[in-house]
């Protein structure tokens, strides 16, 4: 059997032919993109580990995929990457205290929003029943209406 | 001698900016029509003293003027003229210039299209716009001159950044600075309301076609800088969630509830104190934009704080104008009144969910673009926040924006009724179940984002279509085409507008869940295939252009046997600063692009190859175009035409007529 595959790989190098991926193992490339996409490039502007062509990213991609192949746990490699250059790498910010508001930022927005939207749809109800429209807004309105009819 | 002749312009249009900005509004304030008057020839004069120093730096550039600091540091003699015309705005200080320009001339066009409005008004309007530039122009003028000579001259300039060596750096920044400096005008209209104490449904219908407008500028620019990020970065994305990005995406965020905002204070008279502070918060957005890019702060903290005069300037500047509008609008905003009542369920709290809604997704992008400079200049640590905490926060907080996108137009304004609402749409909400569950099964593969991608696009096609149907079912006599034809132009726009939503979506979800990447080595005469499509390579060679000499590979692409296209990608050197930049190659269509990019070239002749199909990926921008003309079709309705053409019958009768 062995000889079939020294053939094989002969073939590869000595013809043209199919294009050979960077990496051997597509499990291990899948998820390294997967890994890759949420780690910074260090040495770029403001680029994730999967798109730069930066040769230090080269490097750092090419010492994640060994870390996959020893068969250690994407948490594993983070925490790594992390002892190592901390947590500037890791473009998902980790929940912690000094992140607490990044995180919980955005939800307290939107439920803060939600019930402010929802009070002021109530007391307007009420100050609405309380004072109609002026009589000046009335005449406006009227005006602004009567003229759309006339444009129409 | 020219540079000198800008700089004094530059003087000059800041004491007529001074001027502009006090004197009309004492004026209005003491009710003097003569010193209101002042406005109009003030604002044109200024425009043409900032065309001037605009002009002389642009000869520099022509001319190569490397006694010019600032033509040395972002300019070369190699460099072809359209780049070095466009490296004007290729960094700070002429980024400010052309800011400063685009102001003087939209406050020229509203000199020239506000003969309608009360004389008080728009002179408290241009007076605004007037204080604005005195900031941008004192800040040129004491920290960022672009006109500072270099004693003695340079003999070669250092050359423009080579990312920036391309056509979308000629287009996208004016745009964008239309786009954002065109809220100034809504700002103005906003802060003259507030001073004048009239904030009525004519300051909205007014203000409306002018913040349209400018949305639709920002619309463009924004989508002209991510098609510049897709082909010229080389690694196919189309957005970043870069701070960059972010500064640019807030003020549109904050401007698409504000155009919604202005429509309801136009037809209801409603929202007029929330409508204000829109305005005021989106411009504001666009000055912190204009900065965090501006400013250099987004590269580095420390940077930024051991220059701190620029830094110093900009934030006291910042605070002068967020400050005092806000102060202004605390004292004012009680006194207005409430405008027409609206029932819970009705298209104003529709419209008022969407902003809410809006205004949170403004929030969460503006808390992940400065958080890490906060934590890092109180000295926390650095983190990055990127694509991955975006995704996961914006689309969350957009999902019901768009939802509520398909059924606000459908729902009367004042009262509806959830029963009748609910049975208008249980089609559209059938045939958008249906999409969302079947269509990714067709195509091939499940996930939930491209079932929600789907539904949301299919919800807001579905729900125009409901809305079409009953308007022509309103209307009486003449046939389809007729009905269609006197449906008023601003709700075509309307529509339009949306479906470009619906046809943006489509293009995210079409390029996430289905795009395939190869990243493989290739030798010459190797093939490679991605999404069915056959790449063979056929080796490389040298070229040389004007500025850099290149490496050009050359693939050709074939489909079950047949020859499509040959794709030439680049790997170019720039002489100037010995920069490498990968030049993708791209072969676009409606269905999908076709993306090679060159890696690194490898022993024997090999070199690494990113490969690409992204299905669909055009839509992303079609949608923002389509965005844009229904922009335009709106501001072209004829409810607006009146308000430059026949202005004696718009004028409100509560508004004070100070002469014309």
């Amino acid at each position: 059997m062995n000889w079939v595959i020294v053939l094989l790989l002969v073939s590869g190098s000595a013809w043209a032919g199919e294009a050979r991926p960077m990496g051997d193992n597509p499990a291990i490339e899948a998820r390294l993109k997967q890994l890759a996409s949420e780690l910074r490039c260090l040495v770029c502007q403001n680029q994730t580990l999967a798109d730069s062509n930066a040769p230090q990213a080269e490097d750092l991609r090419r010492e994640v995929r060994e870390m996959i192949a020893q068969n250690m746990s994407d948490q594993e490699i983070i925490d790594f990457l992390v002892s190592r250059y901390g947590d500037f790498v890791l473009y998902r910010p980790p929940f912690k205290p000094t992140t607490v508001l990044l995180w919980a930022g955005p939800f307290v927005l939107m439920v803060g929003g939600g019930v402010a939207l929802a009070v002021t749809l109530r007391r307007r109800q009420h100050m609405i029943r309380e004072a109609m429209m002026t009589e000046d807004d009335r005449r406006r309105v009227e005006q602004l209406l009567s003229q759309r009819s006339k444009e129409s | 001698m020219i540079p000198e002749i800008g700089h004094y312009a530059l003087i000059l249009a800041l004491c007529v900016a001074f001027v502009q900005g006090t004197v009309p509004v004492y004026g209005a304030a003491v009710g003097n029509p003569r010193l209101m008057a002042l406005a109009i020839p003030a604002a044109r004069s200024q425009f043409f003293l900032v065309l001037i120093a605009f002009g002389c730096l642009a000869y520099a550039f022509f001319m190569n003027d490397f006694s010019v600091l600032y033509v040395a540091a972002t300019s070369n003699s190699q460099l072809p003229l359209h780049y070095r015309l466009a490296a004007i705005w290729g960094a700070h200080e002429g980024s400010l210039l052309l800011w400063t320009f685009i102001l003087t001339m939209w406050m020229f066009a509203v000199t020239v299209f506000s003969s309608h409005l009360p004389a008080a008004m728009r002179a408290r309007i241009l007076g605004v716009m007037g204080l604005v530039s005195v900031g941008f122009l004192l800040f040129m003028l004491s920290v960022s001159n672009p006109f500072e000579r270099l004693i003695p001259a340079a003999v070669e300039g250092r050359d423009l950044n080579p990312l920036l060596q391309d056509p979308g750096m000629v287009l996208h920044p004016p745009m964008l600075y239309m786009g954002y400096v065109g809220f100034s005008v809504a700002f103005a209209f906003a802060l003259a309301a507030l001073l004048g104490g009239n904030l009525d449904a004519a300051w909205a219908r007014w203000s409306r076609p002018w913040t349209t407008v400018a949305w639709c500028f920002l619309t463009i620019g924004i989508a002209l800088g991510s098609g510049w990020a897709y082909y010229e970065l080389g690694w196919g994305g189309w957005w970043f969630w870069d701070p960059v990005e972010n500064a640019s995406f807030m003020p549109w965020l904050a401007g698409t509830a504000l155009v919604h905002s202005l429509a309801v204070t136009d037809k209801r008279g409603g929202f007029k104190v929330w409508t204000v502070l829109l305005a005021i918060m989106t411009f504001s957005l666009s000055l912190l934009g204009t900065f965090l890019v501006r400013s250099g702060v987004l590269t580095s903290v420390h940077a930024f704080a051991t220059d701190p005069k620029r830094g110093l300037f900009i934030l006291s500047f910042l605070a002068v104008v967020i400050g005092g509008s806000l102060a202004l609008y605390a004292w004012r905003a009680p006194r207005v009144g409430l405008g027409g009542g609206f029932a819970p369920v009705s298209r104003e709290s529709f419209l008022l969910a969407n902003n809410v809604m809006l205004i949170a997704a403004t929030g969460a992008v503006l808390l992940g673009t400065l958080y890490p400079l906060f934590l890092d200049a109180l000295d926390l640590g650095k983190i990055s926040v990127g694509p991955p905490y975006f995704d996961s926060v914006f689309v969350p907080l957009i999902t019901p924006v768009l939802f509520l996108m398909g059924i606000g137009p459908l729902a009367q304004w004042k009262k509806a009724e959830v029963p009748a609402l609910a049975k208008r749409v249980r089609w559209a909400a059938g045939v958008s179940v249906a999409t969302a569950l079947i269509l990714p099964l067709v195509l091939g593969e499940w996930t939930p984002l491209l079932s929600l991608g789907f539904l949301l696009a299919s919800w807001i096609v579905s729900t125009a279509i409901v809305s079409v149907r009953e308007q022509l079912a309103h209307m009486t006599g003449g046939g389809l085409i007729g009905r269609l034809g006197r449906l008023p132009r601003s709700y075509w726009g309307m529509l339009l507008a949306h479906g470009g939503i619906a046809i943006f979506v489509i293009g995210v979800t079409m390029v996430k869940g289905f795009e395939t990447e190869q990243d493989v080595r290739m030798n010459v005469g190797d093939t490679a295939v991605v999404g069915g499509y056959v790449f063979r390579f056929d080796g490389v060679q040298n070229v040389k252009g004007p500025n850099y000499t290149a490496v050009r590979g050359t693939f050709h692409v074939s489909r079950a046997g047949r020859d499509l296209t040959v794709l030439y990608p680049e790997k170019r050197r720039y002489l100037a600063q010995n920069q490498v930049m990968t030049e993708a190659a791209i072969d676009s269509g409606l269905v999908r692009d076709l993306y090679v990019s060159l890696g690194e070239p490898l022993e024997d002749g090999a070199w690494s190859v990113r490969l690409y199909h992204k299905p669909f990926v055009n839509w992303i921008w079609g949608g923002c175009l389509v965005m844009a003309v229904g922009g335009v079709l709106a501001v072209s309705d004829r409810r607006y035409r009146p308000a430059w053409r026949r202005e004696p019958q718009m004028v409100p009768a509560g508004a004070q007529l100070v002469g014309r």
